[in-house]
């Protein structure tokens, strides 16, 4: 069975902030690590090629120092990785970077599924995995909390806001999943120096039959006109006193503002 | 691959559509939620607002013109009664491509990200997921699509300046579903899907009901969230009551949904639900960022918590410092004797 998984390498995000004189991002000092959605992805890969055997191929589209995060998935234990890194990609939204990851996938690897996280951690689109979907015109599966593979189909339950879906989906098809669906492993010692000694391929739009015209900014159909900090929504008041009179105050409180 | 150069012709695309979701045939929420906002761009626009519905035979589109549209477009077929990407997307895109809409709004649900995600490719238009503030470029006449991004760190407003439609997914209880008065010539509009075959390759075999869940978080007015402050499993009934009392839903922090204590449909934050409701109240929940993601939009927090430096403090309306386990109690018995 050979699985493709698309990761992203991103900022820790509880660390980004503004910088509210230039709104621009202060990314100094912020640790990158692999978005933790696409980790459970990676996972949920090996697991599949321990049941079935086959192969897993990692591939993210990024800078140089994606390598980085390659590196932590070959240390999982992914069989192969690539970089797909050219100045072409640069200011990709989700359309244009579901349009790359398509091509890399379809240029690299013989996919039987292809596997994303849900949706990475610092845009929060959950766009790019159906996108490569539908690139490739294969099904899609969004949101799941269990795969279960079966020749060439799966069965996927699905994570969804009040009940669990099951859903049957022939192979190939991309399946994104949420956090809930394992428990990334930690990285074996002899997988962390196989990590560490490894040469990581790095691929260009040529190399990956990607249409320059249609990749990075040129080919992203959004444009981000602004950022901004949130407004500041600041502590509020602390109501003191004993258990009955701050049960008391608050429930007055919401009452005088008809919340409850 | 087909390639999909060419950026649609803008001047024959008018009109804002909203995606009218339904589940077993009840159009949710958010779909009026957005009809009402549609209403207040289509004034800056001078245009039309139309729902566009999809399902089966059955589907009732009379809710809708209560929200004052002007048209709805239907497609009615057996094989769109219930959500499933394909075929939703291929009706979408043939509806879409034949009226042309200049803006498309879905609600940012799991189904409404679910085919956004994938119609945006096949129409090839702009998608900005999961908005929490809309407007219209005086000037250019384009919408600018306002939404959180890096865990709710920092804002974005992005636009979609040369293709058609300009697609957002919207976050439910972000605007306000708005009844209008008088109601509207009832324009029903119907669309005759072509349903191929390569399109029903994907099959429900099974829905599992949680039982737990009794208010739909994303739909609830009043949420009340349990942390691993309230020290153990068996808690969560407190909460479960004191939801009940208020009339809302059950929440919950991702190291409770972790430790098992309760279902990963509880759960709140970057990892689970990103919550808007008018009352949120975190009981034994410390604010982790990832937490606060996920509920800095409801409009008064209330917290409860022992630790006084805990950062839920930061983003609450109302704190408390004390013990959920005496303090929750007390509030139930004050609801509960404020109702009768």
């Amino acid at each position: 069975m050979e699985i493709a998984v698309c990761i992203k390498q991103v900022p820790d995000t509880a660390e980004v902030r503004i910088n509210p004189e230039t709104n621009t991002l202060i990314r100094e000092g912020v640790p990158s690590i692999v978005n933790p959605f696409d980790e459970n992805a990676v996972e949920e890969a090996l697991r599949l090629r321990e049941k079935h055997g086959g192969k897993v191929t990692i591939i993210t589209m990024g800078p140089p120092q994606a390598i980085e995060a390659l590196k932590q998935t070959i240390a999982m234990g992914a069989d192969e990785v690539y970089l797909i890194s050219d100045r072409a990609f640069a200011g990709s939204d989700t359309w244009a970077t579901s349009y790359t990851l398509a091509c890399a996938i379809k240029k690299l690897v013989a996919y039987d599924l292809i596997l994303c996280g849900k949706q990475a951690i610092d845009g929060d689109t959950a766009q790019v995995g159906p996108g490569i979907a539908e690139w490739l015109s294969i099904p899609q599966v969004t949101f799941a909390v269990k795969i279960e593979v079966d020749g060439k189909k799966a069965k996927v339950e699905r994570l969804l806001e009040e009940v669990n879906e099951i859903v049957e989906v022939p192979l190939p098809a991309v399946i994104t999943v949420v956090k809930q669906i394992n428990e990334p492993r930690i990285p074996s010692l002899k997988g962390m120096l196989k990590a560490k000694k490894a040469e990581i391929k790095t691929l260009s739009a040529q190399d990956v039959d990607a249409d320059q015209t249609i990749t990075g900014l040129k080919g992203s159909p959004t444009r981000v006109v602004k950022i901004f900090a949130p407004p500041v929504k600041g502590g509020g008041e602390i109501i003191e006193g004993s258990t009955d009179e701050v049960v008391s105050s608050l429930t007055q409180k919401l009452r005088e503002r008809k919340i409850i | 691959m087909d390639l999909r150069k060419n950026p649609n012709e803008q001047p024959n695309w008018k009109g804002i559509w909203v995606f009218a979701e339904q589940r077993d045939g009840i159009i949710q929420s958010v779909a009026f939620e957005l009809l009402s906002e549609a209403k207040n761009l289509a004034r800056t626009l001078s245009c039309e607002v139309s729902a566009v519905l999809l399902g089966d035979e059955k589907i009732e589109v009379d809710p809708l013109f209560e929200y004052g549209v002007d048209k709805v477009y239907v497609a009615a077929h057996p094989e769109l009664k219930n959500y499933l990407t394909a075929p939703y997307t291929s009706t979408l895109a043939e509806m879409v491509n034949t009226y042309k809409p200049e803006i498309f709004l879905i609600g940012a649900t799991t189904i409404g990200r679910d085919l956004a995600a994938r119609l945006a490719i096949r129409i090839n238009c702009g998608l900005t997921a999961d908005c929490t503030g809309l407007a219209i470029d005086p000037e250019k006449k384009i919408l600018q699509q306002t939404r959180p991004a890096f865990g709710g760190n920092i804002m974005a407003t992005i636009i979609s300046p040369n293709h058609r439609p300009q697609m957002a997914t919207v976050r439910p209880k972000v605007f306000k579903k708005i009844k209008i008065q008088k109601q509207k010539e009832k324009n029903v509009i119907k669309f005759s899907p072509v349903i191929k075959g390569e399109d029903l390759l994907v099959k429900i075999l099974e829905t599992i009901k949680d039982e737990s869940v009794k208010v739909n978080l994303q739909e609830a007015e009043i949420i009340v969230s349990g942390g691993r402050g309230i020290c153990d499993q068996k808690n969560f009934k407190m909460i479960e009551d004191l939801a009940s009392a208020l009339g809302g839903a059950v929440g919950a922090s991702r190291a409770t949904v972790d430790a098992g204590w309760i279902s990963a449909h509880h759960q709140v934050g970057q990892t689970g639900k990103t919550v808007a409701p008018k009352l949120y109240i975190a009981c034994g929940i410390a604010g982790k960022i990832q937490h606060l993601a996920g509920m800095q939009g409801a409009e008064t927090i209330v917290a409860i918590n022992k630790d006084p430096d805990a950062p839920i403090f930061k983003v609450a309306t109302y704190g408390i410092v004390g013990d959920c386990l005496e303090i929750v109690p007390a509030l139930i018995r004050k609801v509960k004797e404020l109702r009768i």
